[in-house]
């Protein structure tokens, strides 16, 4: 792509399933990354007209000022539960949903389960960064065990307070999940891979198999009261043992590019 | 062979279907589905409870293959939100439950009224409070006219006392939910949900589908991004927003609907909804041999309430009597509509509990003998 003002190629811009809106998201967040993957793969695919999103209570609860395609707003926990109701009576649409730790795996792990046991051929998000960000860096239930946040200011005490629940690997067991990945943003590769398995995983969208579920681990510098260099370095070091990056379910045949 | 079990059955209630409008003998909760799939419903999501468990029984069978979609969710509150869901993509849609799901049900009913997404919500009442019995009750009335949920907000309650108006009433809440943008919810009871009666059922096809510009079916090219939220941060954006509801619930009171029987002459008028309704036409009809004049106010629609007929009954009248399956909820509401103008009685049986004729009737009596000598 040629600039005409001043002949400099345009290696990187603004796609249009973004809107003008300036994100609410703390410096150095995961969220305005894996928002600008999915909707890059969204023009990309050249789906706008045909993709519904829907972002439920949590930090993502105003994706739909910035996410420039139909989206709907749900309750928390309730995400899945919403985007059931779409994708039946639009099954030729693609529905995927953007939720975060909180949403999808305390106060929503009931409709996770069972969107994912019905085979909901929708795309589930779920960002995990081991705190509940927009209220303030309360503990998750993602949060790692002796991690500090405003509810477990001792460090969470696995013997009160349950330990950090994996459960990506918990809904890839059930039978309706199709394709089953965690992935991340803390590096370029890492955003590079996380766009894939977002394309892969509308891709499978259309065959019409199940669903596809994506855990992505972000950082929370604010929640983890660290700088945005910092937090993606404790990400490595003490998110990844927890939940390794890579691929927990995929179909058979494996995909080509998997 | 629960299959051709299900189809004889099926065979035996339905006989042709759809094309037509046709008279026959069906429990209220069967003519009720029947009728929502007759108005052009899309989709429907629920739950087992009883006792309106035929309703996702009956739908389940006959929703599918005339076009409607049909999910036992795992529980009401994930049922709410396929409602949620569902209504945002510009389907119509009905939920039904009895009264402990109904409950589980507010927040999502809340958010539901706040983006004014139109469905209609069934609540085939049971006696409460807590898990309470599966008997009949109207002991939901508060929760389904002042609100229910959080927030300020409130939606059209319509309130059958028949089968047939169990199975016209979804004609008329699909309309006005649609109209408005006010979720409609039918408030029933056991008693009409279970019961069999002749009811005559609309044609297929007479409810025309409203376009819905706001609704999330994909984004093209030629409009903006619609997005279906309850979220306005600003307080001031959520004043206004309050403000434009608020006007459309001034705007609905003009679909008030209420039955008058013998007002005119009467001295003494039973107010009462639903199947209390019913047993007050007797109790009336009862009060009239022995040469008590009685009437009857029946509000059809709880939301808007028919407050100003009440006013102005309330000029020629004596006294009133409101009765209820309850401990006394809509008695407010008549009393604020009377304002002190006549003394307003209430006879109410409780926790599933229906009254009898004659008990009402000897409330009424003793109003008459002594209480209003010397009201």
């Amino acid at each position: 792509m040629e600039n005409s003002l001043n002949g400099l190629e345009v290696v990187y811009e603004k796609v249009e399933t973004l809107t003008d809106a300036p994100m609410h998201y703390c410096p150095g967040c995961g969220h305005g990354v894996v928002h600008r993957v999915i909707m890059e793969v969204i023009q990309e695919m050249g789906i706008t007209e045909d993709t519904i999103g829907v972002a439920p209570v949590g930090c993502s609860v105003f994706a739909y000022n910035y996410m420039n395609i139909d989206m709907q707003e749900a309750a928390h926990g309730r995400a899945t539960a919403a985007a059931t109701g779409v994708k039946r009576v639009l099954p030729e649409k693609y529905v995927f949903t953007y939720q975060g730790d909180g949403d999808l795996a305390a106060i929503g792990t009931g409709e996770t389960i069972h969107t994912v046991n019905r085979g909901e051929n929708i795309l589930m998000v779920f960002v995990n960064n081991g705190v509940y960000g927009m209220t303030g860096g309360q503990m998750a239930p993602t949060t790692l065990a002796g991690m500090k946040t405003t509810t477990s200011p001792f460090g969470r005490d696995t013997a009160t307070m349950g330990s950090p629940l994996r459960i990506t690997e918990l809904i890839a067991h059930l039978p309706g999940a199709y394709y089953v990945t965690r992935q991340s943003v803390h590096s370029a590769p890492a955003v590079r891979k996380l766009k894939k398995a977002i394309q892969q995983s509308f891709e499978y969208q259309k065959l019409k198999q199940g669903t596809c579920f994506i855990e992505v681990v972000a950082n929370c510098p604010s929640g983890w009261k660290m700088t945005p260099v910092e937090s993606n370095k404790w990400l490595v070091e003490n998110m990844f043992p927890m939940y390794p990056p890579g691929d927990i379910k995929v179909p058979k045949p494996p995909a080509a590019n998997n | 062979m629960p299959d051709e079990f299900t189809h004889n059955i099926t065979q035996k209630i339905m006989g042709s279907i759809e094309g037509n409008s046709e008279t026959k003998l069906m429990k209220g909760n069967e003519a009720l589905a029947e009728a929502a799939l007759r108005a052009g419903m899309q989709a429907y999501f629920g739950y087992p409870i009883t006792p309106q468990s035929e309703i996702l029984e009956y739908l389940i069978i006959h929703g599918p293959k005339r076009g409607s979609v049909v999910l036992q969710a795992e529980s009401e509150v994930a049922a709410i939100n396929m409602v949620y869901g569902a209504a945002g993509a510009g389907a119509r849609v009905m939920i039904s439950s009895s009264s402990p799901g109904i409950s589980l049900m507010q927040e999502g009913i809340s958010y539901i009224a706040a983006a004014e997404l139109p469905c209609v919500i069934v609540n085939i009442q049971r006696g409460g409070p807590g898990l309470g019995t599966i008997q009949p009750a109207q002991a939901d009335y508060f929760q389904a006219v002042k609100g229910g949920g959080h927030g300020d907000y409130r939606l059209i309650v319509l309130a059958p006392n028949s089968v047939q108006e169990m199975a016209d009433f979804m004609f008329d809440g699909f309309r006005l939910t649609e109209q408005y943008r006010i979720p409609v919810m039918i408030l029933s009871d056991g008693a009409l949900g279970q019961m069999m009666e002749k009811v005559t059922l609309a044609p297929a096809g007479s409810l025309p589908h409203s376009a819905k510009p706001w609704a999330t079916v994909g984004k093209p090219p030629t409009r903006e991004h619609n997005f279906i939220t309850s979220l306005h941060i600003e307080p001031e954006r959520m004043e206004e927003i309050n403000i434009h509801l608020q006007k459309k619930y001034q705007d609905v009171q003009k679909e008030v609907k209420f039955e008058l029987h013998n007002t005119d002459d009467a001295d003494i008028v039973l107010v009462a909804f639903g199947l209390s309704a019913r047993i007050c036409e007797k109790v009336m009809d009862l009060a009239r041999e022995k040469g008590i004049r009685a009437g009857l106010i029946r509000p059809i629609t709880l939301y808007p309430f028919p407050s100003e007929i009440i006013a102005q009954i309330a000029e020629t009248a004596a006294a009133f009597l409101t009765v209820e399956m309850n401990a006394g909820q809509m008695v407010e509401d008549v009393r604020l509509a009377v304002n002190g103008r006549k003394p307003v009685f209430f006879k109410g049986r409780m926790g599933g509990m229906i009254p009898t004729p004659e008990e009402v009737l000897a409330e009424l009596e003793s109003i008459v003998e002594h209480k209003l000598m010397h009201a």
